[in-house]
């Protein structure tokens, strides 16, 4: 199940070349790029690992570029999004957000049901990713 | 069959002048001529790396792809000489010949570059790096970042991610260092990996008194003042005085005396003030600013 979580994520993965593209973009508007990864993938974890600092007063998109190549090779098997930050007034919040890397195989989600009182029931989503430990969920 | 080269026949005629009216190459060599004085070996130097990068672009169109040259340089040269002022500049012509993206200079000296504590120094330069890329990267002496007498020094490791990034990165930055010829040389004797990977050492020479003044009529013009007849010879004499004396650093020193000029000028004006002035009068430098200067009177002790 290929997971759509930030933009493009309904369109087949980016190119390195489109996804320069995008970043050039972000640095054209001042916004501060920096890329993160983690391997728990349920939409709402927000709480996603900094790979090195956020990336201020940068030009040209090659040095985001090399450390999303780095970020790959130390975790081939993470999510990896890259986020521009906007921080003039008014915004200061994330304006660009997307998936650079993925793991090759997406178990996807569980709906679990509970059973409140009367007939109530709660649904939530549960990742089959995440029964494994952090660090061993994508055979890793 | 899949060769492309095979498409196209050797005798494919190519069209150099097309390609040299395109790019701006002209009108960037000719800003240079006027806006910089002497300096014909640096000049040369930057004639010849627009013609390789303007015929790579017409192999490129007849597919004979090369690797892109290494454009990495030293620069050296007594204090005043130009470095600086040729490494901005050099960002704006390889920008204006393409082979970088964005055409802006990242100036930094070892403080930049080298962190405090262990584990400080690689993501600092990495990230000197990292803003630099799609422009140059300019390092003032560049020399400070290896010191011998501290074997436990962090230098050594900013020049260790330096070399590699120069490396593998050719395409997306330059790497200008600069520094006094003699430090220099000793700074790539003892990193000899750095001096293999920079493909062009250029030598400032010293200017001459005639190009110095020269220099100084350039830089007047640009504020807006100029020598009377009778200050352009003082301001001749004052130089040929100065460069013998010690510490004289050509450009330098002239741009410094200048603005003594510009002091003693304003000076004069201020204390005679009960003549009535004219534009002319606010624009003109005369002999006496020049001549109170204590290059004179030292000589006559």
């Amino acid at each position: 199940m290929k997971i759509t979580q930030g933009q493009f994520s309904f369109l087949p993965d980016l190119s390195d070349a489109q996804i320069t593209g995008q970043i050039q973009y972000a640095l054209q508007n001042n916004w501060a790029v920096n890329v993160e990864y983690t391997d728990d993938p349920h939409p709402r974890n927000t709480y996603w690992e900094m790979w090195g600092m956020p990336m201020f007063d940068l030009r040209d998109p090659a040095g985001i570029m090399m450390e999303i190549k780095e970020c790959r090779a130390t975790y081939p098997n993470h999510y990896i999004r890259v986020t521009a930050f906007d921080s003039s007034r008014g915004w200061e919040t994330p304006r660009m957000s997307f998936l650079v890397n993925r793991p090759a195989e997406e178990p996807g989600f569980r709906l679990v049901r509970q059973e409140h009182g009367g007939r109530h029931i709660n649904y939530t989503l549960h990742s089959y990713a995440t029964d494994k430990p952090e660090g061993r969920r994508y055979g890793l | 069959m899949d060769d492309p080269s095979e498409q196209i026949p050797d005798t494919t005629p190519v069209d150099l002048n097309k390609v040299y009216q395109e790019s701006n190459i002209q009108s960037i060599l000719d800003q240079l001529e006027q806006e910089l004085v002497g300096l014909a070996p640096v000049k040369s130097r930057i004639r010849e790396i627009a013609a390789l990068l303007l015929v790579d672009k017409l192999r490129e169109q007849v597919q004979l792809s090369a690797q892109s040259p290494s454009l990495h340089m030293c620069f050296t040269g007594n204090p005043g000489t130009g470095k600086t002022t040729v490494a901005m500049r050099m960002a704006e012509i390889l920008h204006g010949l393409g082979y970088v993206r964005q055409g802006h200079v990242v100036a930094v000296t070892r403080d930049d570059l080298v962190g405090q504590y262990i584990g400080h120094t690689a993501p600092k330069t990495r990230e000197v790096l990292k803003k630099a890329m799609g422009g140059v990267l300019f390092i003032d002496e560049a020399y400070y970042l290896y010191k011998p007498e501290n074997e436990r020094d962090y230098g050594a490791e900013a020049i260790e991610i330096l070399l590699q990034v120069m490396e593998n990165h050719r395409d997306d930055l330059v790497v200008i260092l600069a520094g006094y010829k003699d430090r220099m040389d000793k700074f790539f004797q003892s990193n000899p990996g750095m001096s293999s990977r920079i493909a062009h050492h250029i030598d400032f020479p010293d200017y001459t008194a005639e190009e110095l003044l020269q220099i100084a009529k350039l830089m007047m013009a640009k504020l807006n003042y100029r020598f009377s007849p009778k200050a352009e010879h003082a301001f001749a004499d004052y130089i040929v005085k100065r460069m013998q004396m010690p510490n004289f650093a050509n450009g330098r020193s002239i741009r410094n005396a200048l603005d003594r000029c510009r002091l003693r000028q304003a000076n004069r004006l201020f204390v005679g003030h009960s003549k009535s002035l004219t534009r002319q009068d606010l624009m003109t430098i005369e002999a006496e600013d020049i001549l109170a200067s204590r290059v004179f009177s030292q000589q006559s002790e």
